[in-house]
């Protein structure tokens, strides 16, 4: 067993630190408060790969791996989880998921362009009345023997307007269930497809989150992701490593929380003394400190499991339940030990909160990887 | 057109600083260490004028330190220098620096040496100077410009109450101070993978004299802590200006 991080890693964690202080930090504030997307950070952010970083070299990807992303991660959503979650849409979800299950024709004409940050996708499986049950996609790919055509509403979709490559899922064959459902990669400016209103949203607000609407929109066959039916093992297979990446950001969350309230801890005087000599205040920061080692060492294990070609789903739910989990319980105490300063935005934690409660919600909520965990337990 | 920058090793700008053997060693213990930021600034522009074609055939990056300065030669690579030399040495002096640099730079010539114009550690402020008249090459200070094209060097210096511009034949020092570049580079994926595989030559010291030893080293004093005092309170801020601060 080897705790220590290669030259590599740590390089990559200090040029996303160094990226995030120099890039995101100065205005995120107004960008959550006027829900702004960061457009030109995000170009930036592609242009360093960072969007691409864990993609084989061969399809113009950075080549790094899992624990390079989680220490990026982190550290990205320290400052600014919206900017987090183009990266993890891109690296764990929509790159991975091509470059795993896509053909060589899809990955040179659509993963190469994300991977080399290019292009931005996104990946379309909640709908209204589909979420933590994705089994029961309405919308519909009808096979119309070149083509497909696809109708109906995704929910939730984080950048969708941004997005050129979208990855759909959709239900062929509604008698087989959830066998019956696919995987297509739309070109966005398809005609058919319509956004809604920009989602506004509790947190992670400087984020581009639409409802997508399809009506009869055309997809080549070619455009399908493996076998006919293969799209709900494709999303769930995706969906594992997808956890990794919001396990890290709501580390990050935790861990920009925790350094905001030591620091403050040791400046802010209460009864003659810094408020981190009182033991309520001590103890508080121990208890979170703790949390987040915690929750570093679980995202670290599924990511080496991961880099390992080991089965990864298991824990990667449980960094996913655990990180969120206990981000939501950090932020909380660090606005808690802000006391009034916490309430207002000019000190972040307020926000860094808001920002946790999505983490316990998207890409399977807590008491989905609850499922996942208590089913393994039965194996 | 050749290009050497000379790095320095550096605790990160917000080490805390401490001192061990009767305060007479720094406490390395714990420390993050980078690029010297002023070394950083000069390696961003001549990469940003390189990337502009602007000529430049190589950029070396060159250290005098132990093997433990290699994450931060490999950053500079990272970032784009071509190659990276280490001077095997736990240098003592300003001195030993220049010295150890210019019986390197000697060997293997160059059109430019950009340093920084001091070092984040001791600020001695004195390599640039020392090099280039060990090297008996003109040197230049305070760098806040510098542009190539058509095979010619401009250059721009802070003076006092304003900047003089200046164009130099190489070879040359330069010695630079920030506003060179804007924001030191940060490595991208490829640059970080490609400097695992970029040559980082380590040179055995020539054998260079030092001029100085160290007493002691003393941590400035604590500052006390803040007074606030309300605006319409003039006469209590003149009265505390005057018995407490004696500044006036």
């Amino acid at each position: 067993m080897n705790f220590e991080f290669t030259e590599e890693q740590k390089m990559i964690q200090q040029a996303a630190k160094d990226f995030a202080e120099r890039e995101l930090l100065h205005d995120i504030i107004e960008r959550d408060a006027k829900s702004i997307f960061p457009a030109d950070r995000i170009k930036k952010l592609a242009e360093l790969g960072f969007l691409g970083m864990m993609t084989d070299p061969k399809y113009d990807g950075g080549g790094m791996d899992t624990i390079s992303y989680v220490l990026a991660m982190e550290e990205i959503s320290k400052i600014d989880s919206s900017t987090a979650v183009v990266m993890s849409v891109c690296n764990s979800l929509v790159n991975w998921g091509l470059e795993n299950f896509g053909t060589e024709a899809q990955k040179e004409k659509y993963l190469k362009p994300l991977a080399r940050g290019e292009k931005i996708g996104a990946f379309l499986l909640s709908e209204p009345e589909a979420g933590s049950d994705a089994t029961s996609q309405r919308t519909t790919a009808e096979d119309m023997g070149d083509y497909y055509l696809v109708n109906g509403t995704k929910n939730w979709i984080t950048n969708a307007n941004c997005a050129s490559t979208y990855l759909v899922i959709a239900q062929t064959h509604p008698d087989k269930k959830h066998k019956g459902i696919n995987a297509l990669i739309v070109d966005k400016d398809t005609p058919g497809i319509t956004l809604g209103p920009h989602e506004d949203k509790m947190g992670m607000r400087s984020s581009d989150t639409h409802s997508v609407m399809f009506t009869d929109v055309k997809v080549p066959k070619e455009n399908r992701i493996g076998d006919d039916g293969f799209g709900f093992t494709f999303a769930m297979k995706t969906l594992d490593g997808g956890r990794i990446g919001i396990a890290s950001q709501a580390l990050g969350i935790a861990s920009g929380a925790f350094e905001r309230a030591l620091k403050y801890s040791r400046e802010r005087k209460a009864f003659g003394t810094e408020i981190f000599n009182h033991q309520a205040i001590a103890f508080k920061l121990a208890d979170m400190a703790v949390k987040i080692e915690n929750a570093r060492n679980l995202c670290l294990k599924a990511a080496w499991l991961k880099d390992q070609h080991q089965p990864y789903g298991v824990m990667s739910a449980m960094a996913k339940q655990y990180c969120a989990d206990i981000a939501m319980e950090v932020t909380t105490e660090a606005v808690q030990i802000h006391g009034g300063y916490g309430y207002v935005r000019e000190y972040h934690v307020e926000r860094l909160m808001r920002e946790a409660k999505l983490t316990q919600i998207y890409e399977g909520t807590s008491e989905v990887q609850k499922i996942v965990i208590s089913r393994s337990l039965l194996k | 057109m050749k290009i050497l920058i000379c790095i320095s090793n550096v605790p990160d700008t917000t080490t805390k600083i401490k001192f061990v053997n009767n305060n007479t060693t720094f406490d390395k213990s714990g420390v993050q260490w980078i690029i010297n930021p002023w070394d950083e600034l000069a390696l961003t522009r001549v990469l940003d004028l390189k990337d502009a074609q602007a000529g430049i055939e190589s950029v070396t990056v060159m250290n005098v330190g132990l093997a433990d300065a290699e994450p931060t030669i490999r950053k500079a690579l990272a970032i784009g220098a071509d190659k990276a030399i280490r001077i095997n040495a736990d240098p003592v002096d300003s001195f030993q620096v220049a010295s150890l640099l210019a019986d390197a730079i000697k060997k293997d010539p160059y059109d430019i040496v950009l340093c920084g114009i001091e070092s984040c550690d001791y600020n001695g402020a004195s390599v640039g100077g020392m090099l280039a008249e060990l090297l008996d090459m003109p040197s230049v200070s305070a760098i806040s410009f510098l542009n190539i094209a058509g095979g010619k060097v401009e250059l721009k210096r802070e003076i006092d109450g304003g900047q003089e511009s200046i164009e130099i034949a190489t070879p040359f020092v330069g010695i630079v101070q920030k506003g060179i570049a804007k924001d030191p580079r940060i490595p991208n994926m490829r640059g970080i993978m490609m400097a695992k595989t970029k040559p980082l030559q380590v040179l055995e010291p020539s054998a260079a004299n030092t001029l100085t030893s160290v007493g002691s080293f003393d941590l400035p004093k604590a500052k006390a802590a803040c007074k606030k005092i309300d605006p319409d309170n003039v006469k209590e801020l003149v009265r505390l200006l005057h018995y407490e601060a004696k500044l006036i």
